[in-house]
């Protein structure tokens, strides 16, 4: 199942795409339109439009509270692990009515990495055997391989290749988190959404779960909501910037940096607020 | 705000919960399903037991009515069933070992949880939770061969020579009857105040202390000023949970309180709980009415620690509740 | 004295009060555990294990069909009400919310609180009377309804301990919720479940006063669930109240087999099982 896809190790410094289309002219990967969330009373959404490219970053950049991780929640529907959040307008991945669809099928092509590394209390490969066992693959080599490839794509196989029977408790804080992002990458989804995953880790980890995602986006669409304005524009294609549960705006992330076309846009990215 | 919230609701509901059977397929509502009945035995155990004790007590109830607990002739042979003699039984144990229990138990609970040394509290609490995990039938042993003679000796003549003005410390020793039964009761229920009211004390927020500190307070200023005040409700709880405990305890209770259906002052005297005469008498009694007494007695009991259990779990909420929500 | 120093003389008094509470406290178990050991021990000898009782008078004689029938009670207790309290745990934690649980909640705690005689007299009435005799399975029910409210909160406790980022992690690869309880959350708090059942277990059994009148006792070998049989707390209150010295001898032993047999268990499973997982 992992065979056809194409591993690169090619590393390269992060580079804005010279030849990005603007948001929205290709067939969109995931298709956002009319997007409401209520927290019991509480709309922590308003009317979210949005087209996410296929195999580009898109950031989600805002202050603190203003629904990013509410919003990145919404496309792989964990939210509906909240009691009392409602949902209502339309998300369409490939056309696909991602809110009618079977959960378990959105979320093994939609995958998410959290904020805190997450792993299970079990051995490395169980964690990244995890999601292809609940997905019915057996046998041991097939298992082997896969995860050896996601280990792989997650730059974390050099590090763990010795112990990978060993718990996920002992890698430090940044192995765990490239841990979980081979875990996410396992399944092989179609998009992987991360919610801040370098906020917990330090500059080096952090530098390294950059150029990680930077290249992951070959073969896979990566959303990732971020606190951190220079992470955004070292890697992100795309930057959408939320404000009091609003998209104030979404474009290019050169455009978005240099040029925004809001007042609040300009006002958090020089700082003015947030 | 609240309109937009009120349109929008039909329409969620509707486009995004899938459809019941999906969830089905799934497992998920399987196994909501399963466990929900499982967590619902519970409620089947509660209103089963209601049943049972009220119906099985249906005869003693009806011909007794309210005076059962006013008459306190307790006679089989002659069909006549007065409970005054074990209600009084139950309480004066309980209030002895609540008299006893509670000093101690809030004092440790003090020393545990505010004074001691971080290493020392952590031994000592570990080995009160061991206490409560002793056997009642092995207190029953402890208070019969080791409390009895002690207290047939030395102890009940000296209260007797040193308080004797008072009617309770007064008449013959014989070791056994209400204070040998309070006092193992009083051991058998510190463990429980001293581990809520731990609980309770620990839920005090450390800036209660610190504030008090600052401005010049003793370390035993700030805990009986501020912390023990702040932490009362759940001390309180504690002592319910205690009392609720006494009143049913049973093994021990039986082996050393002498078994005599009386009513006497003293405490040197013997008497009878009502736990103890359900386990002396349930097993032989022949008669229907005597039987259906029997388990009137077992509905009392179950009434009263369901009261008191029921506030006091309500207190200790209140106060962890109130130490957790302001850290 | 200056008021300071009055002050600070309270502040010691008052340590050195509290401190003597802990420790009063303290000695009772080692109280306990001395005069059983020291009066248990001269008594304690294979016969004990391995010999049926001998009738009132005689000397010598154990407790072995007492031992076995502890144990016999105790296990088909375990089997009824571990997995109820357990499933029930998990829904409490896992699929409960509303008022529901709630009830469930505070039910499972006021039973807890419940005197086991009553749920002596329980078992007596849905099973006992119904049967027509007094047997072991009785015994087991009435230990089990004790067992099941301690069950389904401990079991609830420890899932809950357990961080929302997990189920997470497991919904967010595709697991559907009961795949992520069942290869996720329980396995993560196994160890704080596992601990509460064996302090659960430890307490029934040392319960006598729920058998008093359900499995009711024998002295020689039960060899159906459906007979009266014997239980080492039983046999220790029978013995101790008796009039025969050598059966009080008997009594010690047993205190002593059974008070090493529930520290064991408790002792075990909080330092053994759950290093670091919260104590109740
Ligand atoms: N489970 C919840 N119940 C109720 N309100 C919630 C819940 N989770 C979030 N909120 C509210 O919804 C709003 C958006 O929260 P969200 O977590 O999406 O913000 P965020 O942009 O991710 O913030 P941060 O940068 O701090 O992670 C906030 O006002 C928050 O208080
Ligand atoms: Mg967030």
């Amino acid at each position: 199942m992992m065979g056809t896809l194409q591993h690169s190790t090619a590393a390269g410094p992060p580079a804005p795409n010279p030849g990005a289309t603007a948001p929205g002219r290709v067939e969109p990967k995931l298709k956002i339109s009319r997007l409401n969330f209520f927290y019991g009373a509480f709309q922590a959404l308003h009317h979210v439009e949005l087209e996410i490219a296929a195999n580009r970053i898109t950031a989600l950049i805002g202050p603190s509270g203003c629904g990013k991780s509410t919003f990145l929640r919404v496309l792989n529907r964990m939210h509906e692990t909240v009691r009392g959040a409602r949902v209502s307008g339309e998300v369409l991945l490939d056309n696909e009515d991602a809110l009618a669809m079977d959960v378990s099928r959105l979320r093994r092509r939609v995958g998410m990495v959290f904020q805190k590394p997450n792993p299970f209390p079990k051995s490395i490969f169980d964690n990244v055997a995890y999601g292809l066992r609940v997905n019915g693959l057996k046998g041991s080599a097939h298992l082997k391989e896969a995860v050896e490839h996601s280990l792989r794509r997650a730059a974390l196989w050099d590090e763990v290749k010795d112990k990978l029977h060993k718990s996920a408790y002992d890698l430090s804080g940044g192995q765990q988190q490239r841990l979980c992002i081979a875990r996410g990458l396992a399944v092989d989804p179609e998009v992987l959404l991360l919610d801040e995953p370098s906020s917990a880790l330090d500059p080096i980890a952090t530098a390294k779960i950059e150029e990680l995602v930077f290249h992951l986006k070959e073969n896979c669409t990566i959303v990732i909501v971020t606190h951190n304005m220079q992470q955004a524009a070292r890697i992100a294609d795309d930057t959408g910037f939320f404000l009091l549960g609003k998209l104030i705006e979404f474009d290019k992330t050169e455009t978005i940096f240099k040029n925004p076309a809001k007042k609040e846009t300009e006002d958090y990215i020089t700082g003015r607020f947030g | 705000m609240a309109e937009t919230v009120a349109l929008l609701e039909p329409q969620t509901e509707e486009d995004f919960r899938p459809a019941f059977l999906d969830r089905l397929r799934n497992g998920d509502e399987v196994a909501h399903l399963v466990t929900l009945i499982f967590a619902a035995a519970i409620l089947v155990i509660a209103a089963l037991l209601v049943t049972e004790l009220f119906g099985s007590s249906a005869e003693a109830r009806h011909k007794f009515g309210w005076h059962f607990f006013f008459t306190s002739k307790w006679d089989p042979v002659a069909g006549q069933f007065g409970a005054l003699p074990f209600i009084y039984g139950t309480v004066v144990t309980s209030a002895v070992a609540l008299l006893i229990s509670v000093p101690l138990g809030v004092g440790a609970a003090i020393f545990l949880s505010e004074l001691a040394p971080p290493r020392i509290s952590d031994s000592l609490t570990f080995i009160i939770e061991l206490l409560a995990a002793v056997p009642s039938v092995i207190y029953g042993v402890l208070a019969m061969f080791a409390l009895v003679p002690l207290l047939r000796d030395p102890i009940q003549p000296f209260l007797n020579r040193t308080l004797g003005f008072l009617p309770i410390f007064q008449g013959p020793s014989y070791g056994v009857g209400f204070l040998a039964a309070g006092v193992i009761l009083a051991i058998m229920v510190v463990p429980f105040v001293i581990s809520i009211s731990r609980e309770s004390l620990l839920a005090v927020p450390n800036e209660q202390r610190e504030a008090a500190l600052a401005v010049g307070a003793t370390r035993w200023e700030s805990t009986w000023q501020v912390v023990v005040p702040y932490a009362r409700l759940g001390i309180i709880g504690s002592v319910f949970l205690a009392l609720a405990r006494a009143l049913g305890e049973t093994m021990a209770v039986t082996m050393v309180i002498g078994n005599t259906p009386q009513i006497v002052k003293s405490l040197f005297a013997t008497g009878y709980t009502i736990p103890a005469v359900i386990a002396n008498e349930f097993t032989e009694a022949t008669e229907d009415l005597h039987l259906s007494a029997l388990v009137e007695l077992g509905l009392v009991l179950f009434l009263l620690t369901i009261i008191i259990n029921g506030f006091a779990r309500l207190m200790v909420l209140a106060t962890t509740r109130r130490g957790t929500t302001h850290p | 004295m200056t008021p300071h120093r009055w002050r600070n003389f309270v502040n010691g008094l008052m340590f050195g009060l509290t401190a003597a509470c802990a420790l009063a406290t303290v000695c009772f178990l080692f109280w306990i555990l001395g005069f059983l050991i020291w009066n248990g021990g001269r008594s304690l000898n294979l016969a004990f294990f391995t010999h049926l009782p001998k009738p009132p008078g005689e000397t010598g004689g154990g407790m072995a069909n007492a031992i076995i029938g502890s144990a016999q009670i105790v296990l088909i207790a375990s089997l009824i009400g571990l997995p109820i309290g357990f499933l029930g745990g998990i829904y409490l934690a896992e699929f409960g919310s509303g008022a529901f649980p709630f009830f469930v909640r505070y039910t499972a705690d006021l039973l807890n609180g419940v005197p086991s005689i009553v749920m002596g007299l329980f078992a007596y009435a849905i099973v006992v009377r119904p049967m027509h005799h007094f047997s072991a399975f009785a015994g087991s029910v009435a230990l089990s309804v004790i067992l099941i409210p301690t069950t389904i909160r401990t079991t609830e406790q420890f899932l809950r301990a357990v961080p929302q980022t997990l189920r997470e992690g497991a919904l967010a690869l595709g697991a559907n919720k009961w795949r992520a309880i069942a290869t996720v959350v329980v396995p993560a708090a196994v160890r704080g479940v596992a601990t509460g059942m064996i302090l659960g277990i430890a307490r029934i059994a040392g319960e006598s006063a729920p058998l008093l009148f359900t499995s009711l006792g024998n002295d020689y070998w039960s060899t159906s669930l459906s007979q009266p049989t014997s239980a080492l707390p039983l046999m220790i209150y029978k013995y101790a109240i008796s009039p025969y010295a050598d059966w009080h001898r008997q009594a010690w032993a047993a205190g002593l087999v059974l008070l090493a047999l529930m520290l064991l268990l408790n002792v075990g499973a909080r330092l053994v099982l759950s290093p670091g997982a919260p104590r109740n």
